[in-house]
């Protein structure tokens, strides 16, 4: 039976490392933190919803990421996965679960519908959710397949990963969610 | 009771009710349809549901209806399909009136069913109930400043910009 298995939970960022201490810069620690325990909120509304839950469950095991907590409640989660068709009826809702997030907060586009209406060019369907929203990863698919899905979830972890502690102060930012009519 | 001749009891019933040339019958398949003036069809429904041989006590479904090729008295329709649980017999009313004139009495005090049904209509083909408690889009958006089940509009959504006629072969 093989001891000592290595075990890589997360990797560890660079930086000058002695006996008994280890130097990096905040924001790669802060980083790897929020990278790796990522609240999502699932804002499932149709088949898409179907694979996030293969996308949860054991064969997939999106917990293997750090993101086992779902956050169904808006107020603690990080990141909003939007997975399936949004009516326009629906559009002020998902806003208004966006608003109530708190900073940091990353968007998921999950599927077709989410990304841009889909097939329902219809005149009861948001044409992409980024009309009301600022989306940072759009998965393509109709559905997805969970792969997909955590692959998406993977560039949103690179995204916290590398973002700047000073982004959400930035007057970049502010403009971004200045042109959805937020704050 | 077969079809035909349930069709025609309740024809005749109508006829002695409110004279000849009231309503015309038609069988769609297996279903007596009726095709009724606009002016009489509160009354004809309030019989067909409050008649003791008849008594249709549920109004199963009721619906709009636009056919932009057709005549335009007859452009813009209404069906409503009763159902009497005690013989298990249906019937479906049909009504029709010009795009000029969408006002239609609410069913609702024969049956509280009608209520949601009526608004879909409105919503979506911008039929007036008169009398209806709160006639307003039960579906779509409340700014939406159309009925959009109407032919007379794209039903492609009218806020892309992305769709170029070229990639469509159009």
């Amino acid at each position: 039976m093989k001891k000592n298995i290595d075990i890589n939970a997360a990797y560890k960022p660079d930086g000058i490392e002695g006996e008994g201490y280890f130097l990096t810069t905040l924001d790669k620690v802060v980083g790897l933190g929020r990278k790796n325990s990522l609240w999502p909120l699932p804002f499932a509304t149709s088949c898409c919803g179907i694979e996030f839950m293969a996308t949860m469950a054991a064969g997939y095991d999106l917990s293997r990421f750090g993101s086992e907590r779902l956050s169904f409640s808006p107020r603690q989660a990080d990141l909003l996965m939007v997975m399936g068709t949004i009516s326009k009826k629906m559009g002020p809702i998902l806003r208004q679960v966006y608003e109530q997030m708190a900073e940091p907060k990353w968007v998921l586009s999950v599927g077709a519908c989410a990304c841009s209406g889909g097939i329902f060019d219809s005149y009861s369907v948001l044409q992409g959710i980024d009309r009301v929203i600022p989306v940072d990863v759009y998965v393509p698919g109709c559905p997805p397949r969970p792969e997909q899905i955590i692959e998406g979830f993977m560039k949103i972890q690179h995204l916290v990963e590398t973002e700047s502690l000073r982004r959400r102060e930035s007057e970049e930012y502010k403009k971004l969610l200045g042109t959805y009519g937020i704050q | 009771m077969i079809v035909s001749e349930l069709g025609q009891y309740i024809q005749d019933k109508i006829v002695a009710k409110f004279g000849e040339g009231t309503s015309k019958l038609e069988i769609h398949y297996d279903f007596p349809v009726l095709i009724v003036s606009k002016s009489l069809v509160y009354d004809l429904l309030d019989f067909l549901k409050n008649d003791e041989s008849l008594a249709f006590n549920y109004l199963t479904t009721m619906c709009g209806a636009h056919y932009p090729n057709a005549h335009t008295e007859m452009e813009f329709g209404l069906m409503y399909q009763l159902h009497n649980f005690e013989n298990n017999n249906r019937v479906r009313i049909k009504v029709f009136m010009p795009k000029s004139d969408l006002n239609m009495k609410s069913m609702t005090p024969l049956w509280p069913a009608a209520n949601w049904m009526e608004r879909e209509a409105y919503d979506f083909y911008g039929f007036i109930f008169s009398g209806h408690p709160n006639l307003k889009r039960i579906l779509n958006m409340d700014d939406m400043n159309y009925h959009p089940m109407r032919k007379e509009y794209p039903l492609e959504d009218a806020t892309r910009h992305d769709k170029e006629d070229k990639y469509f072969g159009r």
